[in-house]
């Protein structure tokens, strides 16, 4: 169920509103009209579902903001229908919005926008308070929520006692004492600096997983955008150009704009493993064997390939001299040779988080899922080529992906101990002879 | 073109005369009220015996702004004892005192008005310049014919002259609370009423503190010239001062109103910018009220 949907919304200011809307739909350029009047907002319309963060991506004049707040009727569209929980709220009263507000929107602000003359804690119970909740109630809404967003102990103090970053946790927990369903949030984290705001990315979305609120998140940024949006608006001169996933945005953009947009952005945040990952072809089982596994080596020409057991649970990797000596030894099963492996992902890893793990095995990055099981693999090469590729689709990476870092023993070898330890075993003889 | 002549000034002669005849009524009752105000405070502060209230006056000083406000305080102020301009001192003070809270009872919500309503601060800005920019002796005409004479004309040509910056500092205070948080208070429910007293007063207050020290200030600038129209005081010696051309009064009683202005413009000062004066007693117990109850959060 939608829980905001916005139908046709136009949101125009200036003197002859009504008739800008109207040259609009008949087609005409928003520039054309500016001596009528400005159009912040064309021709909106989208949908949020319940749990889900919704971001609108534009740049400053792009109308996000004028949006956002026609979402929650501090402006009313021109035209258009702003439905939230199913109520028209350009059709009720004063009151009746009021009412929708207090009870079902809350909002956090670019500049935080905290009362300076009262207490941390009295600005977290702000909502409560409009709201007639009693003060014993509230402050202790209030402490819980500061607590929540890591603010404990710090209630007495007053705003400008604390820095940027912590004034808009405050923000943050005056709108999650509010309790609502939906959360307006307006480049909520745009005046903080990079690596505060990163750190504030990253409690939001884990705070989300908890709350599952229904977050509407307006940014400039596009890399916070895909960091934090389930869905992205992208808007342009007051139109919406496209609606998708970070990945469709990314992967597949509506139009120049979108594409130059996303030219610039930090696809190792975006794309996870699974995005890339490849089938793994270097496999066998624990119960193959050393010769199997050398030859399926000598195939591929890598030095090391991945065990797994019948099921496919992962178990490790061995590398060809292990193997050889393996051999050479009689060994028949994997089992004693099996390298455990620290470094594996899993599929929603992102990008940026298999370079160090990429950069420490030979192998490319396997990637297994909950149950431990290898699903595919992340060649180095494969990594490289989705950070550069600007149709990132993971499907146009080389197709070698056998990662030589350490050189292959030389297939004759190879073939030579095969044989050699071919006729040992069949001759029940122990070890191999002769120094290679 | 020489004989064109609109009698503006003759007009308006004849609207005074007609609202004399017909709602004499109304300026009686505030003669009666007025002279009651003035005369009750200007009883209180020349009864008390002038220690009293030095010690008193300094006390707010220190209270608002610092102990060094306080010692000057009771220096100038005993200094005007000495001067023998202690009475007309007081009366003077209680003039601007009643004036100017007169002044800020009707400025303060006449400004909010302007501030939440556009078509009402354009109808209010010409007459806000007509009053600041009429010279202020042309309201004591009027006023006397009104009030007759003495400190009643003197305090309503007060209040008329002291009252824009009221206005204005108190629109432009409002107006000036930043719109984001506005939206704050639209934005979690809060209604009308409860976004001007929990946002947009609070917020305006260093602003609107700036306006009263400004209502205050030409409040007691006026109060001298209400001298003309025999309201008792130091106005009053100015003028007398000026018309016997005695230099001795004349100083000494505009060293008066220098002292008093000074004061009044140092304590409404610190009202509106309580945190630049952290040695004030009321900063100071604020202080000691926050420490004893993180004290006793700790325990």
């Amino acid at each position: 169920m939608s829980v905001v949907k916005a139908s046709n919304v136009y949101k125009v200011f200036g003197k002859r509103q009504k008739e800008v809307v109207k040259r609009l739909e008949e087609g005409a350029d928003r520039d054309e009209l500016t001596k009528l009047g400005t159009a912040a907002v064309i021709d909106a319309s989208f949908e949020v579902e319940a749990g889900e963060i919704f971001v609108v991506m534009g740049l400053s004049g792009s109308g996000k903001s004028t949006l956002i707040r026609t979402l929650n009727g501090l402006w009313a569209p021109t035209t258009g229908s702003v439905e939230v929980l199913g109520t028209d709220i350009a059709k009720i009263d004063a009151a009746a919005l009021r009412k929708v507000r207090s009870e079902h929107v809350s909002m956090v602000f670019q500049h935080f926008a905290l009362l300076p003359h009262r207490t941390v804690r009295d600005n977290a119970s702000y909502a409560l308070e409009i709201r007639g909740t009693e003060k014993a109630k509230r402050d202790e809404v209030a402490d819980r929520w500061l607590k929540a967003v890591g603010l404990e102990g710090w209630g007495d103090k007053y705003p400008e006692q604390l820095s940027g970053g912590m004034q808009q946790r405050v923000g943050l927990a005056r709108a999650l004492a509010a309790e609502t369903d939906i959360l307006l949030m307006d480049e909520a984290f745009s005046a903080l600096d990079p690596l505060i705001r990163r750190e504030m990315q990253e409690q939001l979305v884990e705070l989300q997983g908890e709350l599952k609120k229904t977050i509407i998140f307006i940014t400039h940024d596009l890399n916070e955008a895909m960091f934090l949006g389930d869905r992205i608006a992208v808007m342009r001169n007051g139109r919406i150009v496209q609606v998708g996933t970070p990945e469709e945005i990314l992967t597949d953009p509506a139009n120049d704009y979108v594409a130059q947009f996303v030219h610039d952005v930090d696809r190792a945040r975006v794309l996870t493993a699974s995005n890339v990952m490849e089938k793994a072809r270097q496999v066998v089982t624990n119960q193959n064997g050393p010769r199997l596994a050398l030859r399926n080596m000598r195939e591929s020409s890598a030095s090391a390939i991945y065990v797994t057991d019948r099921h496919r649970k992962f178990l490790g990797v061995v590398s060809d001299r292990d193997c050889i000596d393996h051999l050479r030894n009689g060994g028949k099963t994997l089992d004693e040779i099996i390298q455990p492996m620290s470094t594996s992902a899993s599929p929603e890893d992102l990008l940026i988080e298999l370079f160090l793990p990429s950069s420490e095995t030979p192998l490319p990055v396997p990637v297994t899922n909950d149950e431990g099981h290898l699903v595919g693999v992340v060649p180095r090469a494969t990594l490289l080529a989705a950070l550069g590729n600007q149709n990132g689709d993971g499907e146009q990476t080389p197709d070698d992906d056998s990662l030589e870092w350490t050189a292959p023993v030389d297939t004759g070898l190879i073939d030579q101990i095969l044989a050699e330890t071919d006729d040992a075993s069949e001759a029940g003889a122990a070890s191999g002879r002769g120094d290679l | 073109m020489e004989n064109i002549r609109i009698p503006v000034g003759a007009w308006v002669d004849t609207l005074f005369d007609w609202l004399k005849e017909n709602v004499s009524w109304f300026f009686d009752f505030v003669t009666f009220l007025f002279n009651f105000l003035i005369d009750t405070l200007t009883n209180v502060l020349v009864d008390l015996h002038p220690f009293v209230i030095i010690v008193l006056l300094a006390l707010i000083g220190w209270l608002l702004r610092s102990w060094q406000m306080a010692i000057g305080t009771l220096i100038t102020l005993f200094f005007i004892m000495t001067m023998d301009q202690w009475v007309p001192a007081m009366q003077t003070l209680a003039l601007v005192i009643i004036a100017a809270v007169i002044a800020i009872v009707i400025a303060v919500p006449v400004g909010i008005l302007a501030a939440r309503n556009d078509r009402a601060s354009s109808a209010i800005r010409p007459v806000l310049d007509f009053m600041q920019t009429m010279p202020s002796f042309v309201y004591l005409i009027p006023a006397v014919t009104f009030f007759g004479i003495g400190v009643v004309p003197g305090l309503v040509s007060t209040v008329i002259f002291a009252l824009p910056p009221g206005v204005r500092f108190t629109e432009l205070g409002i107006r000036g609370v930043d719109s984001e948080t506005v939206e704050a208070g639209q934005s979690f429910g809060a209604t009308p009423g409860q976004i001007l007293r929990g946002v947009q007063l609070p917020l305006a207050t260093p602003t609107i503190m700036a306006g009263i020290n400004q209502v205050i200030m030409l409040a007691l600038a006026m109060a001298v010239i209400a001298g003309f129209v025999g309201a008792d005081g130091l106005g009053k010696n100015v003028v007398e001062a000026v018309a016997t051309q005695n230099l001795p009064l004349g100083v000494e009683a505009g060293l008066g109103v220098v002292i008093i202005a000074v004061y009044l413009d140092r304590v409404t000062a610190a009202l509106g910018t309580a945190k630049d004066f952290p040695t004030s007693l009321v900063a100071m117990m604020r202080k000691r009220k926050a420490k004893t109850k993180a004290v006793a959060a700790q325990a």
